[in-house]
């Protein structure tokens, strides 16, 4: 194979890179074999929401994501990096159509898989029926894609975390990453505040907020099945991880999610705090699990061996 | 109609089918003999957790032994917003019932969604928009997103909302805006038998490739879905 | 939002083989610049959508400014601003043609 892998100064940039405060377009790019990217309905074709233009919002020419193809270590890829600082990152009708096509033709392909950079709040309010009909339709297109063989890996740590619909899409997901400033939920903060009170959920309490949704206790629950320091290397070293584990997937597979979910539920319902759940996992010291440096944590996780691998 | 009188419509010579807490759960026999799995949510009960997975544990039991479609009642708030099942994973809950019943939909067991309330959200994308075919009932309220908490998100007044409303079905809540979008395939009669229409949609089934993007186009609620998702589909096909 | 159009005559063509560049996002404060090599040589053209009413003024010191100094010759600029501050657009710009210029497709 004579295809271009990732030189030195190359993985220098990418380690030295914030996942999360890189844009959609730089994660690409650093995460991929240098030069090796190839858009789809790139910014210069213009296709823009029809729909911002009723609430006089401003446009953006790739409607908040990029996808394409391009190689990791050499092996191709379909890619799609959603940009979390465009109307939060969240689904319209044609930022979602753009993820749907790519998962249509990967489930044809069979054989290259799918990495899903979310950064998403979710459904765009302003064209809210459009896109959550997008996110169903991405969700029956992943399932589709995965039933014929196809490896979909969502990668989780931008500015807008990965709610709402995007959760759930996640959820369908072969394999997840995720770093300390990923959350993964699907109501947010603020709205769980806004419909139940603050005694129900203090928005702004952001150590609440992380334990109960951020990285470092989606991976102990086994809601993640990587947690990675956050720099793109890290993402790209993961990402190649995981496409080497997940396996075929099924009805053994469903029932296997069935009974760790019920398990989960078992085990944990009570629980009135991620910390009571981290105690109740086994971890001493259980409190002080949000300070732990990332290589501390991912020795810890690693111990405790949760994962969801081949159940889900 | 209630939830009763929708069982009863649905199925005249009876049902197995209960209602607990909002989580409804059962069978029933199809006039043409065979069986039908049935389950939902009721009462507005919001969907949590602890409803989800005992939906997707009635659908995963069904899979091995039965056989025949399977029918997703809907009346349900949005997801349950909670720090409890936040903490818990609800997005994997959700995912999951959405999953199991995709799975059965691509695997001999067509699923059809009857939304006769109302939905949201996260709720709405785990059960109806889970289902092969989405069918409402008049009077069901369907909403991605209320408008009050739009109102408060984008600091427009409720009544300029409504306005930008009648111009376009892709943002309000309603029953016949999601069907222009495509998410909604019909409208069934509640002066009708509701068995003599199920009886009708089975026998005439979508096939199962997903073209609720198309369908949005042909209604004129989704005019570009359907065109971007085919140019990126192929332009992926030619890269390799 | 408010639509602003500039055209320049310029001294040169600006450098580089590639065809598109984009740079920045969509966001209170930040804007995408789209640059295509469309023009004729001697010239460049600025579009531009704002959320930001009223500065037309202002976008016409910001773009001269860099035209003067960048002499951006045969390029397109297409910008989606969502209020960014002057000196961010000019950072924009720079960044816009710089990018185009290097090696690539």
């Amino acid at each position: 194979m004579t295809a271009p892998l990732k030189d030195i100064s190359s993985a220098e940039r990418a380690r030295n890179t914030s996942f999360y405060e890189a844009s959609a377009r730089t994660r690409l790019e650093l995460l991929l074999d240098a030069g090796s990217f190839v858009e789809f309905i790139g910014p210069e074709r213009r296709e823009v929401s029809p729909h911002l233009k009723i609430f006089d919002l401003p446009e953006q020419f790739d409607d908040g994501i990029v996808v394409g193809h391009g190689r990791l270590d050499g092996s191709p890829v379909f890619v799609a990096a959603q940009e979390g600082r465009f109307m939060g990152g969240a689904f319209g009708e044609v930022h979602g159509a753009k993820l749907t096509g790519l998962l249509r033709a990967a489930r044809q392909i069979g054989s290259t898989p799918v990495l899903i950079l979310f950064d998403t709040g979710g459904v765009r309010l302003q064209e809210a029926n459009a896109g959550e009909l997008a996110i169903a339709e991405i969700m029956r297109a992943v399932l589709e894609a995965r039933s014929a063989g196809v490896k979909v890996i969502g990668l989780i740590g931008g500015r807008s975390g990965c709610y709402g619909g995007g959760g759930l899409i996640a959820g369908c997901c072969s394999a997840l990453a995720v770093s300390e400033p990923g959350r993964i939920a699907v109501s947010g903060p603020e709205v769980i505040e806004t419909n139940r009170g603050v005694e129900e959920f203090d928005s702004r309490d952001r150590a609440l907020v992380w334990r109960t949704m951020g990285g470092k206790h989606r991976r102990l629950l086994g809601a993640a099945d990587v947690f990675v320091d956050d720099n793109v290397q890290n993402f790209r070293e993961a990402a190649l991880e995981l496409l080497g584990l997940v396996g075929p997937f099924g009805l053994d597979r469903l029932k296997a999610e069935q009974r760790r979910l019920a398990d989960r539920l078992r085990s944990f319902g009570d629980c009135g705090d991620a910390v009571d759940i981290w105690r109740a996992e086994g971890i001493a010291h259980a409190e002080a699990v949000p300070e732990l440096q990332a290589d501390q944590f991912i020795a810890l996780a690693n111990r405790i061996g949760r994962t969801s691998r081949d159940a889900r | 109609m209630t939830l009763d009188d929708i069982l009863a419509s649905l199925f005249p010579d009876g049902h197995e089918v209960s209602n607990d807490k909002g989580v409804i759960l059962g069978s029933a026999t199809l006039r043409s003999g065979g069986r039908i799995l049935v389950l939902g949510v009721a009462d507005r009960t919001a969907l949590g957790v602890d409803e989800a997975i005992r939906l997707s544990g009635h659908v995963l039991e069904s899979i091995d032994q039965d056989s025949g479609p399977i029918l997703v009642l809907v009346d349900s708030d949005s997801q349950r917003m909670s720090k409890r099942d936040e903490l818990l994973g609800l997005n994997e809950f959700l995912a999951h019932l959405a999953k199991v019943l995709i799975h059965a939909d691509m695997h001999g067991r067509p699923t059809i969604g009857l939304l006769y309330g109302h939905s949201a959200a996260g709720a709405l994308l785990a059960t109806g928009l889970a289902t092969r075919v989405l069918v409402g009932l008049p009077g069901a309220d369907p909403a991605v997103m209320d408008l009050p908490s739009m109102a408060k998100v984008t600091k427009l007044s409720i009544e300029a909302l409504q306005e930008k409303a009648k111009s376009t079905p892709v943002f309000a809540p309603g029953l016949s805006n999601l069907a222009q979008m495509g998410a909604v395939h019909m409208t069934w009669s509640n002066a009708n038998s509701l068995a003599d229409q199920l009886e009708a949609l089975l026998a005439d089934m979508p096939a199962e490739q997903d073209r609720r993007d198309a369908v949005g186009k042909e209604r004129g609620g989704r005019l570009k879905a359907t065109e971007i998702a085919e140019r990126v589909h192929d332009f992926a096909l030619q890269a390799r | 939002m408010e639509d602003l159009s500039f055209q320049h005559r310029v001294r040169g063509r600006a450098g580089g083989t590639r065809q598109s560049a984009i740079v920045g996002v969509v966001a209170s404060g930040n804007l995408e610049v789209l640059v295509e090599r469309s023009m004729p040589d001697a010239e460049c053209a600025v579009d531009i959508k704002t959320a930001a009413v009223g500065f037309g003024a202002v976008w016409s010191v910001v773009i001269s400014d860099f035209v003067e100094r960048y002499s951006p010759g045969g390029l397109k600029f297409s910008i989606n601003d969502g209020g960014a501050r002057p000196d961010t657009v000019s950072l924009r710009l720079a960044q816009a043609v710089r990018l185009i210029a290097e090696a690539g497709q």
